[in-house]
């Protein structure tokens, strides 16, 4: 199953994951720019993205502990999630995320 | 000299999980450590990010929470009465003549070791900064992500952004001697306590304090000077008149000055040998999360043989001559008495 991701200059990449992995994992794995600092503890909003509109519904909704650490992203929308807490499924192949700022890497932060 | 360094063997920058248990395998073979961290306590990650998460991968234990994890290891570390300096960041660090070391932090002090372990993890907490045009420009003038003197806000009309315990604990601190202040947060719902969030409320109930729901979206202002801040609500844009902004959005880690200090780097992590995990500058070792080997794997318990194995070659470089005899603490009466078991 795929994800397509567009990263923070805007160039987008078809990654593949696999079941149960979650989001995260699967763009850290292909090396793309995400710091992911807690390493998928839902501690760091680090893995932060927005997900393509047409997917939101689709998705599980925020948890209590995803919106807490959403409050510690300042570049957060009505669209942000945190990519950790997005498992890979059949229901969701194919969905489409865009890296947000403050999910950079420090070497190449804005 | 000034005659007010801190004269040690070993420096150990960063006093989360590996960091500590250095002090540990350092202290087995007689040498004693100084530690240095930039946050206000032990534990580093597990303190900061995790302290309550479960970890499962500690080798004999089933599960432990970062916090139990660093209490456990600061229990164990104290037959070795480490010095811990916290809420200071090491700035800089420069080879002596002699091969020993100099380090000084933000806070002015000067350490000199033999021996330098940068146990850094993910580098140094900082404050995560707004993305917001030009800011730069106005830290450290008007905006600032922590108070180090109450009186620069005596007076002035504060901003505070921010739903935790940082935002609301500020906002409770520096009300009474503000001229006005606004909280501002994404949502009317906020993860701090809940005692806090009570008297927020009041304040504004009050009408002494005022709250805004929205995301800072702009700053205005000459020379750094904060005049003004506009913010994206429901409602379309919002301008508030402000003299100060303090933005609380956590903590995110940065590598910080170990990148200057002429250690060679591979994408941001320090560069190691394997067999005494020592970096291209000979006396600094590098262990945990911050180093890099091939085959590396970023798990506290690789962090733990990586402090055993540096400790080893650390005793070579403070005491050469001194003949280092392997010994278990099961069996050894030495390393008991030094344990304070025996």
């Amino acid at each position: 199953m795929k994800i397509l991701v567009t990263d923070q200059m805007g160039a987008e990449h078809e990654l593949e994951g696999l079941e149960g992995w979650r989001v995260m994992e699967v763009i850290r794995d292909w090396g793309l720019n995400i710091k992911a600092e807690c390493g998928g503890a839902c501690s760091c909003a680090t893995c932060h993205v927005f997900v393509a509109e047409e997917w939101l519904d689709r998705l599980s909704p925020r948890t209590d502990e995803e919106e807490d650490m959403l409050d510690t992203v300042p570049d957060v929308r009505e669209t942000s999630r945190l990519s950790c807490q997005i498992l890979m499924s059949e229901a969701i192949d194919g969905l489409a995320v865009t890296l947000a700022p403050s999910a950079a890497r420090d070497d190449t932060a804005a | 000299m000034s005659g007010n360094e801190i004269v040690t063997d070993v420096v150990v920058i960063g006093a989360g999980p590996c960091g500590l248990f250095a002090v540990f395998e350092l202290g087995l073979l007689d040498l004693k450590c100084h530690v240095i961290d930039i946050l206000d306590r032990p534990g580093g990650q597990c303190a900061e990010l995790y302290p309550e998460k479960p970890i499962y991968d500690i080798p004999g234990f089933p599960v432990i929470t970062g916090q139990g994890l660093t209490d456990n290891l600061l229990a164990q570390i104290a037959p070795f009465s480490p010095e811990f300096h916290y809420s200071r960041m090491v700035n800089g660090l420069e080879r002596l003549e002699d091969g020993s070391f100099r380090l000084e932090t933000d806070a002015g002090e000067v350490f000199l070791a033999k021996v330098v372990v940068i146990a850094a993890g993910g580098g140094s907490f900082q404050p995560k900064r707004p993305p917001v045009a030009d800011i730069e420009a106005y830290e450290g003038k008007s905006v600032f992500y922590s108070v180090r003197k109450m009186d620069d806000f005596r007076d002035q009309d504060i901003v505070i952004v921010g739903g935790g315990d940082s935002a609301l604990d500020w906002t409770l601190n520096l009300q009474p001697i503000a001229r006005s202040l606004t909280l501002v947060h994404r949502r009317d719902a906020f993860r701090a306590a809940p005692d806090s969030v009570n008297k927020m409320k009041a304040l504004v109930a009050d009408g002494k304090i005022s709250l805004l729901i929205g995301q800072i979206a702009g700053l205005e202002g000459p020379d750094g000077n904060l005049e003004r801040i506009h913010f994206a609500t429901d409602a379309g844009d919002v301008s508030v008149p402000a003299t100060r902004l303090m933005p609380f959005f956590g903590l995110t880690m940065k590598l910080g000055p170990v990148a200057d200090w002429g250690l060679e780097l591979n994408d941001n992590l320090i560069v190691v040998d394997t067999e005494k995990f020592e970096t291209s500058v000979p006396g600094i070792f590098a262990i945990g999360d911050i180093n890099t080997y091939p085959g590396k794997l970023k798990l506290i318990l690789s962090g733990f043989h990586e402090a055993a194995l540096m400790a080893q070659r650390a005793k070579k470089i403070i005491s050469p001559d001194e003949r280092v005899i392997f010994q278990y603490t099961t069996s050894s009466t030495k390393l008991q008495k030094k344990l304070g078991v025996a």
